[in-house]
């Protein structure tokens, strides 16, 4: 027998490779970057009923390969019908980010097609061909905004020359715009040219001459989502709607502590009741991103599979499960806190300690947060079908190109064995970048005969989740007689897998700000072992660390006797990229801009104050200012956030200025009210009784304003979220003095 | 199982279920409505809201049993007719309310209940109707303003 690897650590450790790849964008992407699209290029004309044009790049792996030869992955991502219907592709998942409008934007901006001739479908999930399919990190805009570009500017291209043929006329003097090219003032439609240029030779898209941004006719406008009819009509978009000829519907139930095995169940008396077709064991991999052990029960309906649910009696073997208990835990980690340092160096510049000795001011601070779970509103679901020789999902997932290979090998069958149909995804957050449910839902299909239909209750989606992990940070930061910051100190106290190495979400990277801008920088680590999967939550570390250093910041400004803002930009110093990412330009850029747009400064209504904070992640540069305001009771309103990002240009302003609405309720949502807690391994909030996500009486005024700096463009999906928590607990101390120090602010007496 | 009879959306239909059964199970497994949404259960969310007899109820919490008689309103039977959306779809529209958009059925029933009874709410009357339905990806100010659009487009085809 091999050595014995904990499965649940094996999860921990694929789930931080993960990690690592959703932000430095996915092997798919950098595949497809590695790929030289073939040098005499082809398109590949394709007998589609109606004819017209399908631009599909041919990428040839092997160098030299014959065309005859070769095997071709075509990549279409645009078709041009002669009645001028103009259909793009989008290869990425839909989870809310509204990426199915973007990515056919930036096509058709290089195409320059008018936005109403455009129809968008779901590309199928072939990363060979698409290159990156996976909706994490904020990496999609940036990951795909040169392929996408050049797959439009390919089409325009070749539509010009089939006009400068028509016209015999040099194809520089014509011009395009909306779906037409253009001589004087004729014009010719991209549905007139579609079947000439299917006949042209397509030109190498690495040369092919792309729009300069000043030539932009679509990008930087507001556009309502390409599926917005269809969600508000109720048409079957999501994971959870898809319905087969012969569907059933399975129930899954796992050991309430993650690592639990089956002894046994009630199977025959769950099998004779009504509406239910079967009820088996699975054992499982024990992997939680996989399969974990557990017992299936396939239904006709999704209320019989229920009722017999609330019927089954399982066995559990808990000897090798999760015992954790976040009381204790909340105990060990404030007895490893009284300690200045833990025994794993991550950091340390200069002489921190003897820098802390000379300070001419210093501050202590303990700060804590919690677990908190994803809770996207679509419960994790999937629907699998075993069908001649291959399994084929319809999977609302936000790793459709990771999904093909993590459910071959979960199933045990062939990676070309796996189909994936990409349904839209009711809320990632970073939860569906892991396909357990999906594995799940394949082994479940792999021994039932007809396509089912796996749904996970609210309750089972709150009690197995990968968390948001806690944290805990025993800080000491020093200022000079200058008030300046020249010392700070992090014990920063968080959660193991494997002993060794922090769980996944779960660290703080060295060069995290403002490890490189403070002379004199400690950061350690002690680590707690837990079981309790963790992983990445929207803006993953940052979601929690943020608030932290920007909390903390702040307690120094105030001690140092200096305005917030102005310490921040003394921080930031002369305008320089730090190793990272973060540029401290245009992090002082958005500072200015932000207090700015909020009035930083201004007399305030007895009981309100101003917050700020900034936060880098996500290639994002994020200032916000919040106005809070505080009563007697410790009830508080959140008045209005500004949120003032750089983020390079804007493709749809309404998508971007509505994920950072999102952000800054998401954030709100959670430091106020929201904790998971667990005890003998068990998760003990079951449903929003107990995970009260925010309401609409208490949403804030949020208003969103963008630099659109010259840098390339970056995602949106996370990078306003962190500096929330930050600016409205530096509000509240500005309103009333009170400096919260632990999370969630109920926790702190507070309530809204 | 027990033959029910049900109003939805304007017609008579008939499904072949246990009276226990939620109006959630039914429309989405045996009627094939699929625009109302499970996401708690409880009723704590409201993704699954619609109609009865124009009050919103979750159809999650709601057995089937009880609807005897009563004229359900799901997301798909909102709109007027196949060309026509109601005001508040087009308002979602316009103001590009949805994120994920799962819970955006739950809302616009919700708001289409309030509508019909109050056609110019104020703020507060919208915290109010609105309270039984979460977005989770926090679109609360679009849905506010969607209502107050849509409330102006009903009070101006009504002058």
């Amino acid at each position: 027998m091999n050595a014995v690897l904990d499965p649940a650590v094996l999860a921990d450790d694929e789930l931080r490779s993960l990690l690592r790849s959703v932000e430095a964008g996915s092997p798919g992407a950098a595949a497809f970057r590695a790929v030289k699209l073939d040098r005499r290029g082809f398109l590949k004309l394709t007998g589609l009923a109606g004819g017209g044009l399908v631009l599909a790049f041919s990428m040839n792996r092997e160098a030299g390969a014959t065309e005859a030869g070769a095997e071709f992955s075509p990549n279409a991502f645009l078709r041009i019908s002669p009645k001028g219907v103009i259909t793009i592709y989008n290869k990425g998942p839909e989870i809310g980010q509204g990426i199915k409008t973007a990515f056919p934007l930036i096509i058709a901006e290089e195409l320059d097609a008018k936005w109403s001739d455009v129809q968008v479908l779901q590309a199928p999930v072939n990363p060979k061909v698409y290159g990156r399919q996976s909706a994490g990190g904020s990496r999609s805009i940036p990951d795909s905004w040169d392929q996408l570009r050049r797959a439009g500017a390919v089409a325009r291209h070749m539509l010009v020359a089939a006009a400068a043929a028509s016209w015999k006329v040099p194809a520089d003097t014509l011009t395009t715009r909306d779906s037409a090219v253009w001589n004087g003032n004729k014009s010719l439609g991209y549905g007139a040219l579609a079947r000439k240029a299917a006949a042209l030779p397509v030109p190498d898209a690495e040369t092919v001459k792309l729009k300069e941004r000043s030539e932009y006719r679509l990008l930087g406008k507001s556009y309502t989502g390409v599926d917005n009819r269809q969600v508000v009509t109720g048409a079957p978009l999501f994971g959870i709607d898809q319905q087969l000829p012969g569907m059933k519907i399975a129930i899954y139930q796992r050991c309430p502590a993650t690592g639990g095995k089956v002894r046994g169940a009630n199977l025959d008396e769950i099998k004779a009741l009504p509406g239910v077709r079967d009820a088996f064991i699975v054992e499982g991999n024990g992997k939680t991103t996989e399969i974990m052990p557990g017992v299936a029960i396939v239904a006709d309906t999704t209320w019989a599979a229920l009722e017999a649910q609330k019927k089954l009696r399982v066995d559990w073997d808990e000897s090798n499960a999760s015992r954790d208990s976040w009381s204790e835990l909340v105990k060990r980690a404030a007895e490893a806190g009284k300690l200045p340092a833990g025994d794993k160096v991550v950091a340390n510049v200069g002489a921190v300690d003897e820098a802390l000795k000379g300070a001419a001011k210093t501050v202590s601070a303990y700060y804590t947060y919690p677990f908190v779970s994803h809770a996207p509103l679509e419960p994790q679901n999937c629907t699998a079908w075993s069908h001649d020789g291959i399994v084929e999902f319809w999977s609302p997932t936000q790793t459709a190109d990771r999904a093909l290979e993590t459910a071959a090998g979960a199933l045990g069958i062939a990676v070309d064995k796996v189909k994936i149909n990409q349904t839209r995804v009711g809320g990632g957050f970073g939860r569906r970048l892991m396909n357990d449910y999906m594995c799940e839902a394949g082994a479940i299909a792999q021994r039932f005969n007809g396509p089912v239909k796996l749904i996970w209750t609210r309750e089972q989606d709150l009690a197995h989740d990968f968390f948001r992990a806690g944290g805990f940070h025993s800080l000491t930061g020093g200022v000079d007689a200058q008030g300046k910051l020249i010392a700070w100190r992090n014990h920063f106290v968080t959660f193991t897998h494997d002993g060794k190495v922090p769980s996944s979400g779960a660290d703080w990277a060295a060069n995290q700000f403002p490890g490189l801008s403070v002379p004199n920088y400690q950061l350690t680590n002690t680590l707690l072992p837990i079981k309790t999967p963790t992983g990445p939550w929207r803006a993953p570390r940052s979601c929690s660390v943020a608030w932290v250093i920007q909390g903390f910041l702040h307690e120094l400004s105030v001690a140092a006797g200096r305005d917030h803002r102005d310490f921040l930009l003394e921080l930031m110093g002369e305008p320089r990229l730090l190793e990272g990412g973060l540029h401290t330009g245009r992090a002082a850029d958005v500072i200015k801009v932000a207090c700015e747009k909020a009035g930083w400064g201004k007399k305030l209504p007895a009981g309100h104050g101003l917050g700020l904070a900034f936060h880098f992640s996500h290639s994002g540069h994020f200032a916000e200012v919040a106005e809070v305001s505080v009563d007697k009771d410790k009830r508080i309103r959140l008045h209005r956030m500004v949120v003032v990002g750089d983020i390079g240009p804007i493709v749809n302003m309404s998508g971007a200025a509505n994920q950072c609405e999102g952000g800054v309720v998401d954030g709100f949502s959670t430091m106020l009210g929201l904790e998971i807690t667990m005890e003998n391994g068990r998760i003990e909030q079951s449903n929003f009784h107990q995970y009260p996500l925010l309401r609409m009486a208490n949403h804030p005024k949020v208003e969103v304003h963008f630099i659109q700096s010259e840098h390339p463009p970056t995602g949106v999906g996370e990078p306003a979220l962190p500096p929330v928590a930050p600016a409205i607990t530096n509000a509240i101390y500005a309103a009333c003095g009170h400096r919260v120090r632990t999370l969630p602010l109920t926790k702190e007496g507070f309530s809204v | 199982m027990a033959s029910i009879n049900l109003h939805v959306n304007g017609k008579q239909l008939n499904a072949d279920v246990d009276p226990a059964t939620p109006l959630l199970w039914v429309l989405r497994d045996s009627l094939g409505l699929v625009g109302t949404k499970f996401g708690c259960g409880m009723a704590l969310c409201g993704a699954c809201t619609v109609l009865a007899d124009g009050n919103p109820i979750r159809a999650c919490s709601t057995p089937v049993g009880g609807l005897a008689g009563q004229k359900i309103t799901t997301i798909e039977g909102l709109a007027p007719s196949a060309k026509e959306l109601h005001p508040l779809q087009q308002a979602w529209i316009e103001h590009d309310v949805p994120q994920c958009g799962y819970c955006q059925a739950g809302q616009i029933m919700s708001a289409a209940a309030l509508l019909a009874k109050t056609p110019k709410p104020t703020d507060a009357d919208i915290d109010a109707a609105m309270a039984g339905n979460l977005c989770r990806c926090g679109t609360y100010q679009r849905i506010r303003a969607a209502i107050h659009t849509a409330a102006g487009k009903l009070a101006g085809s009504k002058a």
